[in-house]
């Protein structure tokens, strides 16, 4: 940190350049969609592809939420975090099929029960597992990134392998509740009510997350501590209960993306993880590593661009969303909201 | 003389300089002491997968840099060899010019990569290759007409290097020579020759200067080693190595194809041989690769056998189950991280 | 003074392979401001963190009003009562000066008394209250880091040079309001390099060198003799 001589108060004279400047990023999401309205020339697709790109950017922004996180509190890096998402899909399916009389029912409120109840069961199986992963395989290896990097990724190799010691097979396809099944029409476009409701929960969730963070104490304690951890101590927080606890909620809402995921795809892998992360790397590099609105903003551009760009030229989407990440990085190598550090 | 071809990098270790020895008479005569086909594939395997693995050693052992990409050069170097005999027609200079081809290009890519993500962070590193890694080898699974698709490409090479040639009409040491001994000796050369210039290159200076960037890059920076440069370098060199090592094993299989050489499998393969072998060590690789392409052949048949003998217990026969046998590499693999991060070879000399 | 606050015995402490302390020795009396003064490099930041467990000593002891604190964590020694301003601030850029406030009173909701102390003392941080702390000029980030500290009673201020680059119509806000808290009876441990704004405000000097203490005493006698000030600073101290 400098110490620059007192200057006169800098926040009046602002440029309108340096006033926006803090809401581009924000800004690129609606840019897309316009960019998207233009290059698709029937609205009625645009619409259905926004709202699943917006589905599918939810959902990954549930998944890289806990592990932007997890870096920005302690600079821990976890390529493990695929195998939350795998796990939560197998167990959230399982207790879907165990539920088949509540799945299968033309009652929207049992559907309901049952798909939540799936996902708390798989919230608190990869809660768990990210507790016991933290103290295993993470622990013994902060303050280097390359053992983290290979101890995560040998624990996701020992995760998806476990998957298929216990459910067996390759994949399993899961048809999705009863009154979630099919699509509405708007506006000539079809929309997927399972989308729809994807994009709510996304929403809810964001907008929880932001008030926990924003408005409780453990919240300015999550956010102090990916600024300057050493100092949070110093005043008398105990960073490591917190950072456990953030591990614990970010595996579990890995978990929670994963019974999204699946039921978006209405089939699941043991790899669904690992394919996954890749969507979830590049959403956390470009929004800022440690940046929970980065985050959001990054999954929102990659779901988009990715369904986007599929319909335009299916080869490339993933590629698409490769070069969106060189874009952001040439002009913003630490991301879109970069993080401030101290020291 | 041996130490000049070591590049005074002695194994320093009895026992690892016996089973180096092994390894490398059992490999230069292969053919001879372990006739028919599928061992001869096992051991030009080895071979290729001894560079391949030295190349990902460099990088990761040396200067201390996760990449997920080394299968994609290694790819770049195959579907090199692939693409240019599909457009020169079967001939030496297409092999050549292919295999130049495809080391230019990925040594091109990855210096761009390099340059674009260890300018901010290394850690990127890992994620960025990883992403890339994977679009790359989705996009050459789809662009059919250009790469052959999932199929893959079937490569033609000169007669001499095929089964149909015969060298000697007489049997030597008892064997029917063919071309594909021609062709097992190709590799086993190429690759003897590779790895030994590897190893001249992690004890050169700038070898050192590598690990002294791994053990503490701001010192090294401070020095006033350019860092970025070292590894972007080092980037560089581990991708051609891994490229003209895929030129090697497409000549070799004579086919190339997405899951021969671009799959995660094979980079994860890669990963856990590294580790386990020894990171930083070079000798790790050879005897890693040994190890575990014997291993993957042999092991899994026992396991079979242990899953059905121990079939009556619940769990178990799962747990031994073939198709497991990744699992208790994973295991071995974060034990060897924790525990003896400089793998068997550092065990052999003594160092943890 | 019998009954110190903090009283080190033989502290040394190492960073990385570096010795930096060499055994410091050093008693802080209660409800009296003691200045931490010496050059760069002597060893007082070094002193600061330790006392706080961010560099666990490697030996010694650490007494903080009658219980040894060497070797805790640094949450549990903050929590027996000592505040603690680091040489950088360590402000949270991305919080407001309202949310800085909330974390830096750690049992609980801010006290109303406190404070309006605080902005009584700093007014710039009511104006400024709902504004991120990153968009605050140098001085009232300092100000900031003061009052957290300040924000709740605590038994012991450890400030890390609080005149650091800020302008003397700062320095002036900021010696008024450590003489209120001085006023209030608080036992501060204070490093300084700003020779007239520790004599304004020192009881007692402890000067350092080289990872000891080499001298304690009264400030007002350090600051009456200047040969002896450049014997254990080397250097003349501008008295203004």
């Amino acid at each position: 940190m400098t110490h620059a001589p007192e200057h006169a108060p800098k926040m009046a004279r602002l440029s309108l350049s340096d006033r926006l400047e803090p809401w581009l990023p924000i800004l690129l999401v609606p840019a897309i969609v316009v960019f998207g309205f233009v290059l698709i020339d029937s609205p009625g697709s645009w619409l259905t592809l926004t709202v699943s790109g917006l589905a599918m950017g939810m959902m990954i922004f549930v998944i890289a939420s806990g592990m932007t996180l997890v870096f920005g509190l302690m600079d821990v890096i976890n390529f493990g975090h695929g195998a939350f998402v795998s796990f939560g899909a197998f167990v959230g399916v399982s207790v879907l099929v165990v539920l088949g009389g509540m799945t299968g029912a033309s009652s929207l409120a049992l559907n309901l029960l049952a798909l939540g109840m799936a996902m708390l069961a798989a919230m608190a199986v990869t809660g768990a597992m990210g507790f016991a992963f933290e103290r295993v395989i993470v622990r013994p290896v902060y303050g280097s990134h390359l053992k983290q990097i290979l101890v995560t990724m040998g624990g996701l190799i020992v995760a998806e392998q476990l998957i298929h010691v216990i459910w067996g097979g390759e994949e399993i396809f899961i048809g999705r509740p009863e009154m979630l099944k099919g699509s509405i029409t708007l506006f000539g476009a079809t929309l997927e009510k399972y989308r729809l409701i994807a994009v709510g929960l996304g929403l809810i969730l964001f907008l929880a997350m932001r008030a926990v963070l924003r408005g409780t104490k453990l919240g300015l304690i999550v956010r102090a501590g990916v600024e300057n951890p050493e100092m949070v101590m110093a005043m008398g927080y105990q960073i490591r209960r917190v950072f456990v606890m953030v591990f614990v909620a970010g595996s579990a809402l890995a978990g929670l993306g994963g019974v999204m995921w699946g039921l978006y795809q209405e089939v699941i892998t043991a790899q669904m993880g690992m394919e996954i992360m890749i969507l979830v790397f590049i959403v956390v590099i470009i929004g800022g590593l440690g940046s929970v609105e980065g985050c959001f903003i990054g999954a929102l551009m990659v779901g988009l661009l990715q369904n986007y760009t599929a319909f335009l030229e299916p080869k490339l989407a993933l590629i698409s969303n490769i070069a969106l990440m060189v874009a952001i990085l040439m002009w913003r190598p630490q991301g879109m909201i970069p993080v401030i550090k101290a020291k | 003389m041996v130490r000049l071809f070591l590049s005074g990098d002695d194994p320093q270790s009895r026992i690892l300089a016996a089973i180096l020895l092994i390894i490398l008479f059992a490999l230069a005569f292969a053919p001879f002491l372990f006739p028919g086909t599928r061992s001869l594939e096992t051991a030009a395997r080895i071979c290729i997968f001894i560079v391949v693995v030295a190349s990902y050693d460099l990088l990761l052992g040396y200067a201390g840099i996760v990449s997920f990409a080394h299968t994609m050069f290694f790819g770049m170097g195959a579907y090199g060899v692939a693409l240019a005999t599909r457009q020169m027609g079967t001939g030496y200079d297409a092999l050549i010019l292919g295999t130049l081809a495809g080391t230019v290009v990925s040594a091109v890519f990855a210096l761009v990569i390099a340059l674009f993500s260890l300018r901010v962070r290394a850690i990127f590193f890992a994620m960025i290759t990883l992403a890339i890694a994977s679009a790359v080898a989705v996009l050459v699974s789809q662009l059919s007409a250009i790469t052959g698709g999932e199929d893959g490409m079937n490569i033609r090479i000169p007669r001499e290097l095929g089964p149909a040639f015969r060298p000697f009409d007489e049997p030597v040491l008892g064997i029917n020579l063919s071309g594909r001994h021609v062709n097992y000796y190709l590799v086993f050369f190429s690759c003897l020759i590779m790895f030994l210039l590897m190893l001249r290159v992690v004890n050169s200076p700038f070898g050192r200067v590598l690990q002294a960037i791994r053990e503490n890059a701001f010192r090294a920076e401070a020095i006033g080693y350019r860092v970025v440069y070292y590894r972007a370098m080092a980037t560089m060199l581990s991708a051609a190595m891994a490229a003209l090592a895929g030129a090697v094993f497409a000549i070799w299989l004579r086919y190339v194809g997405p899951t021969t050489t671009l799959g995660v499998e094979i980079m994860l393969d890669i990963l856990l041989i590294v580790v386990i072998g020894g990171m930083g060590t070079m000798y790790g690789a050879v005897v890693g690769t040994a190890v575990f392409i014997l291993a993957q052949n042999y092991l899994k048949d026992w396991m079979g056998g242990a899953s059905d003998a121990t079939a009556f217990l619940p769990l178990v026969p799962d747990l031994l189950d073939p198709d497991r046998w990744l699992m208790w590499l994973g295991i071995l693999f974060i034990l060897s991280v924790y525990f003896f991060p400089s793998g068997i070879v550092g065990r052999l000399r003594g160092k943890t | 003074m019998s009954d110190p606050i903090l009283s080190l015995s033989g502290v040394k402490t190492d960073i990385g392979q570096y010795h930096i302390l060499h055994g410091v020795d050093l008693e802080v009396p209660r409800g009296q401001v003691t200045m931490l003064l010496g050059r760069n490099g002597a060893g007082k930041t070094t002193t600061l963190r330790s006392i706080m467990g961010l560099w666990r000593p490697r030996t010694g002891s650490i007494r903080f009003d009658g219980a040894e604190i060497a070797g805790l964590a640094p949450p549990q020694i903050a929590r027996r009562g000592l505040g603690f301003v680091p040489e950088d601030m360590g402000i949270f850029a991305d919080l407001t000066v309202e949310e800085n406030l909330i974390l830096a009173a750690i049992s609980g909701p801010i006290r109303r008394d406190r404070l309006d102390w605080v902005f009584s003392a700093f007014p710039a941080l009511s104006t400024f209250w709902k504004m991120p702390a990153g968009n605050l000029s140098g001085g009232q980030k300092q100000m900031l880091a003061i009052a957290r500290a300040m924000i709740e009673k605590r038994g012991l201020y450890l400030i890390d040079e609080p005149s650091k680059g800020l302008a003397p119509a700062i320095i002036a806000t900021m010696a008024r309001a450590l003489r209120d808290l001085k006023a209030d009876g608080a036992s501060i441990l204070m490093v300084e390099q700003n020779f007239s704004l520790a004599r304004a405000l020192g009881d007692r000097a402890a000067v350092m060198d080289d990872g000891r203490i080499v001298w304690t005493g009264g400030m007002a006698e350090l600051a009456a003799d200047p040969a002896l000030q450049e014997r254990l600073m080397g250097l003349k101290m501008e008295v203004a």
